[in-house]
């Protein structure tokens, strides 16, 4: 009964969806002043709907109801409550589920926070998210529900795919949905800008806080992934530029992109086809990035779900609203004046080589991700584009970025005004040298170039970042919210830079078989090994390996690592053991058991890892600030 | 209307073109995006001694399938995909012409020898690599797979994944003829 009352409100769901694209649409071309006071009601029903429809599939996968097939799949009698919340998005239908839910959520922001909007303007952006919901919608309905019955139902379910069974599956795929789907929203006020006709600063002014949200919740979304995997997979690794992970992060170049050229059209009003575009292209992305995990085109690690067949009705989705959107750029964007004019130290051509620079990286990571796609698909052989492209391609574009976004806040508008500030910016960049030196000589002991480049850029960016905000409280006297939030981003970069080049620069893995009370020494630490022994969890039977690390003889911790077997599934999974630190991680997973005691043990040295996630922490802090500046609020408040 | 800004568009087009394209060849099985080919294919197949499952102190050596063709099928009793394929094994061992040889993979004894009672036993031997390092010589990465070995040692196809009529006729029939007429 309740699947039912699920599958009803998803297609009330869709109905609702349809009358919000045909009143927002509709009643913004024919001026039907009724209808667009009809849209807060019909967003409103429609997330209601969507909430229903989720709550509904919950409630079987938290009753154990075996009738539904997706429950019987992706569930089990022994898998914790957690995970059971949890395994809702864990296969492709209940994910498409959570990715509506999302959709209607933002749509539901925007509804409630845009009253000060044109009414017009506002029916459209709606009326495009509408338009967005009924294609998904649709797609869920006729090829992926999540609430078919399975007749007989099963006594038992298959049980959530292992890897998925930890706690970051609660917060991970939510966060990164809610990043995203955003920048759906950023791409619905482009289309609404492109029918409207109105493409100036205040256009670019209502967007931006919106697309600061979306970049907001997919940088932690990304960061929580990247530390997820890290721990999960037993490799140790935290980025593996794996089809699914290239598949959030070119949305996210493309947002980052994008927040940055709507600082100028908001400002300038310069940009302003380009800002469209790239609106367009970052909504393109994460469809893009949809249909790649989706239909099975790429081989990933991370793919759960995928099937050919659905991948058509995705790929018919994405062309709709890609060239159709595309074709209404062609059209309006050929129509705008380009007006130019700023001299070449100015802010604006900062901010271009900004733009420059991020596009091309996506554009890399695009290339190396389809590249063994056309490659298979025109018989030209089979190939797999990894790390050894895109850690040197990824380079190119980011290194000359880094040091640019340094001296680049410090530019003003129009025209050069960095005089006064060159000879801070040449003092902190020496600084920032020294430093790096410092680090990498006197804390480690060696330095290849590329080390002395990464420490020295990360710690230029920091420096550059606080002479910002010290400049101005102190010189000026006022220090508006979004400026520090951007110098704080900004600065997050520049911890996460520094987190890249260590672990790079210095890490040390080590692949060793080990005997109980034999001691492998790896960096300043020595790990010994203390034995294994069985242990049960809920849904699986484990091996436990327990290693003791002492530093110069002094104990430094003790390490529990795990290989579970997981029973439905017959699956087996690693659980590592990291000693976490602020300098270094020291991280031990177990291997294969090879007799008399012994097991290979992967055991790894991974110093300054924490300041990648920190600094992506410390980046969506920003953010967030920043759209938190008096600015917004006043324009939500009806300024 | 300036040509340019319709750029974005035409290239999208094609894209999607491209993408429609690969769909419709993995629909009809053409493509199959997870089958890598083997680097081992034309290369000797890597020599191996281990403990036969059904004897535990007699040793095979791998050697004594020189100058044959054979199959070399890795599976464990505890991978459904081998239970599944477990079947058409049966049947192919009475029609297949070259002997099937079974490679239990980090399997326990026990379980692999009833699985073979209950299902039967297609494998004219079966040898246990409890440990996988021969495994890892095949460049094995799931179970389960199977390997068909020319007469003078050289591996002449893999398949990843379940053993079907289908994959026997496409993909492994045709190379014991040609290995035959050769």
């Amino acid at each position: 009964m309740i699947p039912e009352l699920g599958e009803y409100a998803l297609i009330l769901a869709f109905v609702l969806a349809l009358a919000q694209a045909v009143f927002g649409l509709g009643g913004a071309y024919f001026q039907h002043r009724s209808w667009m006071e009809a849209l807060t009601p019909t967003v409103t029903g429609v997330w209601v709907c969507m909430a229903a429809s989720f709550g509904c599939l919950t409630y079987a996968f938290v009753t154990h109801d075996f009738s539904v097939a997706y429950v019987a799949n992706n569930s089990n009698v022994a898998l914790p409550l957690l995970y059971r919340v949890a395994a809702v998005w864990g296969a492709h239908e209940g994910s498409l589920l959570l990715w509506i839910l999302i959709l209607a959520t933002w749509a539901l922001a925007v509804a409630l926070c845009s009253s000060t909007l044109p009414a017009a303007f506002r029916a459209r952006v709606l009326g495009v998210l509408g338009l967005i919901a009924v294609g998904f919608l649709s797609f869920t309905i006729a090829t992926s529900s999540p609430f078919l019955r399975l007749i007989p139902a099963a006594l038992d379910g298959a049980d959530l795919n292992p890897i998925l069974q930890d706690p970051a599956l609660a917060a991970h795929p939510p966060i990164l949905y809610m990043g995203y789907v955003g920048t759906a929203v950023a791409f619905a006020f482009a289309v609404a800008a492109m029918l409207s006709g109105q493409m100036d600063a205040a256009w670019a002014r209502w967007t931006r806080p919106w697309t600061v949200m979306a970049w907001l919740f997919l940088t932690i979304g990304i960061a929580l992934g990247s530390w997820w995997a890290y721990y999960e997979l037993g490799w140790g690794g935290w980025w593996f530029w794996d089809p699914v992970e290239n598949a959030s992060f070119m949305p996210w170049l493309t947002a980052t992109a994008l927040i940055h050229s709507l600082a100028v059209t908001e400002a300038k009003g310069l940009f302003k086809s380009w800002t469209l575009l790239l609106a367009i292209f970052a909504f393109s992305l994460s469809l893009l990035g949809t249909f790649l995990v989706r239909s099975g085109v790429l081989v990933s690690v991370h793919a759960f779900a995928s099937d050919p067949s659905r991948g058509l009705f995705i790929l018919g989705l994405l062309l709709f609203f890609i060239v159709g959107s595309l074709a209404l750029y062609a059209v309006r964007a050929s129509a705008l004046k380009t007006n130019t004019g700023f001299s070449l130290v100015s802010r604006e051509s900062f901010l271009l080589l900004n733009n420059a620079l991020l596009v091309a990286a996506a554009a890399l990571i695009l290339t190396g991700t389809l590249w063994p796609l056309f490659m298979d698909a025109f018989n030209l052989g089979k190939i797999s584009v990894g790390p050894p492209y895109f850690n040197v391609v990824f380079l190119i574009p980011t290194l000359p970025l880094i040091a640019l976004l340094g001296v680049g806040m410090h530019a003003g508008w129009t025209r050069a005004m960095l005089g006064s500030k060159r000879t801070a910016l040449i003092g902190i960049a020496g600084g920032a040298a020294l430093v790096a030196a410092f680090v990498a000589l006197g804390c480690y002991g060696s330095a290849r170039l590329l080390t002395i480049v990464g420490f020295t850029a990360g710690f230029f960016v920091i420096g550059s970042s606080s002479w910002f905000v010290l400049h101005r409280l102190l010189v000026k006297q006022h220090l508006k919210r979004a400026a520090f939030g951007m110098a704080l981003a900004h600065a997050g970069v520049g911890v996460l830079v520094i987190g890249v080049t260590g672990v790079s620069a210095y890490k040390v893995e080590k692949d060793l078989s080990l005997a109980p009370g034999e001691t492998a020494q790896i960096a300043d630490y020595s790990f010994e090994y203390m034995g294994a022994l069985p242990v049960a969890g809920p849904n699986y039977d484990a091996i436990e390996g327990r290693v003791v690390i002492r530093k110069h003889d002094v104990r430094v911790d003790e390490l529990t690592t795990q290989k579970r077997i997981f029973r439905a599934q017959h699956q087996p999974m690693t659980q590592a053991g990291i000693s976490v630190g602020w300098s270094r991680d020291l991280f031990v997973a177990l291997g294969e058991d090879l007799g008399a005691g012994k097991w290979s043990m992967r055991i790894q040295y991974k110093p300054l890892v924490r300041f990648i996630w920190l600094g992506a922490l410390i980046m969506a802090l920003g953010g967030l600030i920043a759209v938190m500046d008096r600015r917004y609020r006043s324009a939500a408040k009806g300024a | 209307m300036k040509w340019r800004y319709s750029l974005p568009a035409v290239l999208f087009l094609a894209l999607g073109c491209v993408f429609y394209f690969t769909l419709t060849k993995i629909g009809r099985g053409t493509l199959d995006v997870r089958e890598i080919p083997s680097p081992l294919i034309g290369k000797p197949a890597p020599h191996f001694v281990l403990p036969s499952l059904l004897g535990p102190t007699q040793l095979i050596d791998s050697n004594i399938w020189r100058g044959q063709t054979y199959l070399l099928n890795v599976w464990g009793s505890w991978c459904e995909g081998c239970k599944e394929e477990h079947s058409t094994l049966i049947a192919l061992a009475r029609v297949a012409g070259v002997p099937l040889i079974g490679m239990a993979w980090k399997d326990d004894h026990a379980s692999a020898e009833a699985m073979l009672t209950e299902m039967g036993n297609p494998y004219s031997a079966v040898v246990a690599d409890d440990e996988g390092r021969v495994a890892i010589d095949f460049g094995v990465y799931g179970a389960p797979e199977t390997f068909l070995i020319g007469a003078d040692g050289t591996i002449l196809v893999k398949h990843v994944g379940a053993m079907s009529d289908t994959v026997w006729r496409s993909t492994f029939a045709p190379k014991i003829r040609n290995g035959a007429s050769r």
